[in-house]
């Protein structure tokens, strides 16, 4: 269980996470969503200690993290930034860390296997590809075998059979009721993980809620229709909650009615339809359009560039 | 299935201590190449370079005028070592705290121990008693070699029971020691391996010549004082003119690392990480 309340980080001028209230609850995979920039990676450092809030106070099981007697007994974290000496051998690195909580030697042999890295254990770190280096932060995370997990974008750079892994890893860790938060620029990973959402934009919360919840909220419900009498059934359908736009190849954008709705009043009505397919906005687009306005950097094209960089 | 195996913790109690973090640091301390081979090089320049002068010096001998002579002081050869490995010794001193903030190992380990002084004690403990119980041994030898070699000519014998000898000797493995955890606490203060590279040599190297512009009466009022030369007080056979004696200018030289070293921890604490 994590609990924010009014976390707020100043870096100078900057006001990198702004007045942020959430809780994270055990037992589910809580997605952490926002644009590059927005304060998540801020935000779970400061949970994590190594940073101190401007103001505002952030607590793990009720205490803060600095007061935990066995911090990686109740928290495993995986940082954005890499988090180990490029000079030591995976082995060593996790034997170190293990030592500070007399987490016992067999553990690190248990977790070198647990997220397969029996061939390199024993090679400098410095020499890992990205792959392996994040297969090591997991296992630095799961060693003393904590019942929090905070991962910042776990999955970044890592290959589809990689993130895969760590997906089914953390549905794995949640369903045995730990509280597991991860955070992700990218929506359409969240909607695959995560059962909750805490969404954010320029540090501010915008949602907290199921992602059923905001897939729903966000579904626009779009009916692409394409007709010879596009004029008539235009003309037929439009009314005060129906919305009706020509798009650039002249099909119809309907919102407001359903498929089945159109069809049966362009039938009643002898309108040939040459197409109608309901169009689902995309979670990415539902994502965009929810933090359009708090998204940090727009480029120049008007498209905010969400999940474009990394 | 579980994702994580956990029956293996049973019977463990999961808790930092102080111990702990110590074992750890040691651990983070043999595993590094880098301490190998600054510690390996100390050894050997403690060592090698006492041989090698004495072996100069007694070739040379019968060359040199009776002045040049009474000149020579055995003590001068024994430990001409740790002026050089004073050098490996400060860098890895430095290198052990800023190897963290380069490679991002740091949030790691704070992330590990959060209170974060248990670090820093641990980081300074494991260091200080490695560089102790290598440069203890490594000045010793450096002695004998020395006198070995100078005994094979008939010259410049001296007994290391002779007033003041074993306490120089000793003095110059100490001074190595604390100088390392000098280095510690300035890499601590800086966070940076060139920077503090750069802050070591500049206290050690840089201050005390730039002290002979000053006027002789500040100079000889402040030399002695510095950490250089208040240091090396331990390890000189005799402490004449405006020195300190000998443990005086030791304790004045603990005396500025334990204040390095109570910043350092100042800064730890608040920074963040
Ligand atoms: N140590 C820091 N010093 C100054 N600014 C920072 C620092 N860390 C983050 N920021 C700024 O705070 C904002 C949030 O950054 P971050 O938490 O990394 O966002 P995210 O992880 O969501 O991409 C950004 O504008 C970033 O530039
Ligand atoms: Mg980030």
């Amino acid at each position: 269980m994590i609990e924010a309340a009014h976390l707020t980080k100043n870096y100078g001028d900057k006001r990198a996470v702004d007045d942020l209230s959430f809780v994270v609850k055990p037992g589910i995979v809580t997605g952490f969503l926002g644009p590059n920039g927005s304060g998540k990676s801020t935000t779970m450092r400061l949970i994590l200690g190594l940073d101190r809030p401007t103001s505002g106070t952030v607590t793990v099981n009720g205490k803060a993290y600095r007061d935990l007697s066995a911090p990686l007994h109740e928290v495993g974290a995986l940082l954005e930034a890499r988090a180990v000496h490029t000079g030591r051998t995976a082995y060593n690195h996790l034997l170190a860390l293990a030592q500070t909580h007399g987490v016992p030697r067999r553990r690190v042999d248990e977790l070198i296997e647990l997220v397969g890295l029996q061939e390199v254990a024993r090679k400098r770190v410095g020499g890992f590809s990205l792959g392996m280096g994040q297969r090591l932060g997991i296992a630095a995370a799961l060693l003393a075998d904590p019942g929090t997990l905070i991962l910042d974008e776990p999955v970044n750079g890592l290959d589809p059979e990689g993130i895969h892994w760590i997906r089914t890893l953390l549905r794995g860790l949640a369903a045995e009721g730990r509280t597991v938060f991860v955070s992700s620029h990218l929506m359409s990973e969240m909607a695959l993980t995560a059962d909750h959402l805490i969404v954010i934009g320029r540090g501010r919360l915008i949602a907290d809620m199921s992602v059923e919840a905001f897939v729903k909220s966000a579904s626009k419900n779009l009916v692409r229709v394409r007709s010879p009498q596009a004029e008539q059934l235009r003309a037929l359908i439009v009314s005060h909650d129906v919305t009706v736009e020509i798009d650039a190849d002249g099909a119809l954008e309907i919102t407001g009615l359903d498929a089945a709705q159109i069809g049966e009043l362009a039938a009643a009505n002898n309108l040939v339809l040459h197409e109608l397919s309901p169009v689902q906005a995309s979670l990415e687009e539902a994502f965009m359009d929810l933090t359009r306005d708090d998204v940090e950097y727009h480029a120049h094209t008007g498209l905010a560039p969400v999940g474009a960089e990394s | 299935m579980s994702a994580v195996p956990t029956d293996r913790l049973g019977g463990v109690q999961l808790r930092v201590t102080q111990a702990r973090v110590v074992l750890s640091e040691w651990t983070k301390l043999r595993s590094l190449r880098s301490t190998r081979w600054s510690f390996l090089a100390a050894v050997i320049l403690t060592i090698g370079l006492p041989a090698l002068i004495s072996t100069v010096i007694s070739s040379h001998w019968s060359h040199m005028d009776p002045r040049e002579q009474a000149q020579r002081n055995p003590m001068d050869a024994a430990l001409a070592g740790v002026n050089v490995s004073q050098l490996a010794i400060g860098v890895l001193g430095v290198l052990v705290i800023t190897g963290e903030y380069s490679t991002g190992m740091i949030r790691a380990s704070l992330g590990a121990v959060p209170k974060r002084l248990p670090v820093l004690w641990g980081k300074a403990l494991v260091f200080a008693a490695a560089t102790l119980a290598l440069m203890i041994p490594s000045v010793v030898v450096a002695f004998f070699v020395s006198q070995a070699i100078f005994r094979n000519h008939h010259i410049l014998q001296i007994s290391f029971s002779a007033p003041h000898v074993a306490r120089a000797v000793i003095g110059g493995g100490l001074y190595l020691t604390v100088i390392g955890l000098f280095a510690l606490a300035l890499g601590a203060l800086v966070r940076n391996t060139a920077g503090g590279i750069a802050l070591f040599a500049g206290v050690l190297f840089v201050i005390p010549p730039l002290m002979n512009v000053l006027p002789s009466s500040w100079n000889n009022a402040i030399s002695p004082y510095l950490p250089s030369s208040a240091g090396r007080d331990v390890f000189a056979l005799t402490t004449g003119g405006s020195d300190m004696s000998p443990w005086g200018g030791f304790a004045l030289f603990c005396g500025y690392t334990v204040a390095a070293l109570a910043l350092a921890a100042f800064a730890l604490v608040r920074r963040d990480a």
